[in-house]
């Protein structure tokens, strides 16, 4: 009963706090520039084009009128037009999404099947030399500027040893040789799907380098979480009773102790994915990646503005999704801590 | 959070050392940490002293020089120059103005405004509580960085606007900890006792919450400048941030991006300050953070 309750609780007050996201996106669309009209047509905005504008945005209204004629566009998917394509601004994110989920993914994966691991072996050998190497290179991991080491790894990686594709998502010649057929717009799955053998080798050679500069950051927090919470997990009794029984030590630390070291990380890896969404706009840039970064980024310097208000909002709605699960896996998992 | 950290309170105890001192002390018998302060402290030093310590102070700040463009790291640039014939080490050097000198700033008002709050939330209770948290809420449901961004662009680009922007969308995390810092503080016996013998509340929350208060948003800010550092150097590699020809590290990175095949010191060097700036926090941080936790209050 207590976790129906919790669900409920939860799912009510990420309701609460979509709604005053909302707000908050509302007034920096339509209160805090000077002249939303002229932001809204594009650095050639002519009078007339302001005075249409300012009526079809209702910009005469008093705000509250304005307020919900926003959310009634927006709940009914309507972001507005994009400036620079003048496409809906909805069919530009829904376009650009999969890409950037593809690459968010992988680079999770990647934190994931790397950080945890290098967390549980800093842990098991705390003190040692493995262990200093693994928080060093941790912390060298967080502090390094994904739009830096995307350059870097792009100079040792394409430059000298000219072992992988240096930007885009696949190769342009690729098109008339192997074209992809798209299915779900995730390219390696497709390339699976129809088993494109080539277009699948060279889609996920593309990869290789953009999953791994995103990847860094959230490798180096994963392996810091998980060996810290390895360290607490080892030194509880039913770990020394375990150890008293003689059993073996790797079923100690893989069966027993990673089990309960999993909820910290879990919440990890769930900021770690939030905050590589915004991490994915640098990688994007670097490696011309068609995602919705590049098209976010290109929004803010074009000040595209319907543009950049829908990925705004779009991008809080997913963090706010994202945490809810989280929060919803760790009672779950742990109902201890949760609940309460 | 679910771990409970075996850590040490760095409150003040009646008769012992400032926070402060404390800090320093931990700081000071670990020579990773030590090394970083040192070079934090060279790197602000530069920072203020940029005009007098670039070579070539004028292309520092913008000044184009049609006949040195694109040259090698050499003698006379030991750097290189970029392709406005302008010293890359020069501009390093006065980039540390926009880069870390005005992240610190960041931080520093990000205190001032997240850190009353949350004393007069966690001290108070009740409705002001209630509605300081709730806005804080709000501020953290978004990806901080793209909420930044989107201020950014309304407000429109430019450092101080960056800078404004990231104020913003950071200030709600200091809200969060000194909250929970002073919430706990006011169940103390020393603040009870305070209280029963009809102690003012500004006295004290000035004599016995604040100076608690101080060693947690210390450690807080060291941990949280390494983040701020990379995300304005972010919003200036993407063009929100210092316009040119002002230099700023992430701009210059961004700069040399179309030529880091052939010219690959332009993005390289201005890469490595922010890099080395960052780890040196983050070790600070490290350190700081295995002895006293600041989240242990969130």
């Amino acid at each position: 009963m207590r976790k129906l309750e919790f669900l409920i609780r939860r799912l009510l007050t990420s309701f609460l706090v979509l709604i005053g996201v909302s707000i908050i996106t509302f007034a920096l669309a339509r209160i805090v520039p000077s002249n939303p009209a002229a932001l809204y047509i594009g650095p050639r905005a002519r009078p007339e084009d302001i005075e249409r504008v300012s009526r079809e945005l209702g910009l005469d209204k008093p705000i509250t009128v304005q307020y919900i004629r926003y959310m009634k566009d927006v709940l009914h998917g309507d972001l507005g037009n994009s400036i620079a394509t003048k496409r809906p601004v909805r069919q530009e994110i829904s376009g650009r999404f999969p890409a950037t989920l593809e690459l968010l993914f992988t680079a999770m994966l990647l934190a994931v099947v790397i950080g945890v691991p290098l967390g549980v072996i800093s842990a098991q050998w705390q003190g040692k030399w493995v262990d200093v190497i693994v928080r060093t290179s941790s912390i060298f991991g967080v502090s390094m500027p994904a739009f830096w080491l995307g350059l870097l790894v792009q100079i040792i990686f394409f430059r000298s040893l000219g072992w992988l594709p240096l930007s885009g998502r696949v190769d342009s010649d690729l098109r008339f040789t192997n074209p992809i057929e798209i299915i779900t717009n995730f390219y390696l799955l497709d390339t699976i799907l129809t088993h494109n053998w080539i277009a699948f080798k060279d889609v996920a050679l593309h990869l290789v380098l953009p999953a791994f500069t995103l990847a860094a950051y959230p490798i180096g927090l994963i392996a810091r979480m998980t060996r810290a919470a390895m360290i607490e997990v080892m030194g509880q009794d039913y770990i020394r009773s375990a150890r008293a029984y003689g059993l073996p030590n790797r079923l100690i630390i893989y069966a027993l102790a990673l089990k309960n070291a999993i909820g910290p990380t879990l919440t990890v890896i769930g900021l770690t994915v939030a905050y590589s969404l915004t991490g994915a706009f640098f990688v994007e840039v670097i490696y011309n990646w068609p995602g919705l970064g590049l098209f976010t980024v290109h929004s803010l310097l074009n000040i595209d503005y319907p543009a950049i208000m829908g990925i705004t909002l779009f991008g809080a709605t997913g963090y706010i999704f994202i945490n809810l699960i989280v929060d919803i896996l760790q009672a779950w998992i742990d109902p201890r801590i949760s609940l309460n | 959070m679910a771990i409970e950290s075996k850590t040490i309170s760095l409150e003040v105890p009646v008769h012992g050392e400032s926070p402060l001192k404390q800090m320093l002390g931990i700081i000071a018998r670990d020579p990773l940490s030590l090394l970083s302060t040192v070079i934090i402290i060279l790197f602000i030093l530069m920072a203020i002293f940029a005009y007098q310590i670039a070579p070539y102070p004028e292309e520092g700040a913008g000044k184009t020089h049609a006949t040195n463009t694109m040259l090698v790291p050499s003698q006379e640039h030991w750097l290189g120059t970029d392709r406005f014939g302008r010293d890359v080490l020069s501009r390093v050097i006065v980039g540390s103005r926009s880069a870390l000198i005005v992240p610190i700033g960041v931080v520093v008002f990000a205190i001032l405004i997240g850190a009353p709050l949350g004393a007069i939330a966690g001290y108070n209770g009740g409705w002001i509580d209630e509605v300081i948290m709730r806005v804080t809420d709000l501020f953290l449901a978004f990806p901080f960085l793209l909420l930044a961004m989107a201020i950014t662009a309304a407000l429109g680009r430019g450092l101080n606007h960056a800078a404004l922007a990231m104020i913003i969308s950071w200030w709600p995390w200091y809200t969060r900890l000194v909250r929970g810092v002073t919430i706990s503080l006011k169940q103390r016996a020393f603040v009870e006792a305070a209280r029963a013998v009809g102690v003012r509340d500004s006295v004290i929350i000035l004599r016995h919450i604040l100076p608690n208060i101080i060693s947690p948003i210390l450690v807080q800010a060291t941990v949280d400048l390494g983040t701020v550092i990379l995300a304005m150097g972010g919003l200036a590699f993407i063009g929100l941030g210092t316009q040119p020809p002002k230099p700023d590290w992430g701009l210059m990175i961004s700069d040399g991006r179309s030529y880091i095949l052939k010219q690959w010191w332009l993005s390289t060097f201005p890469g490595l300050a922010i890099f080395i700036v960052v780890l040196a926090f983050n070790l600070i941080g490290d350190t700081l953070r295995d002895i006293f936790d600041p989240r242990q209050y969130q």
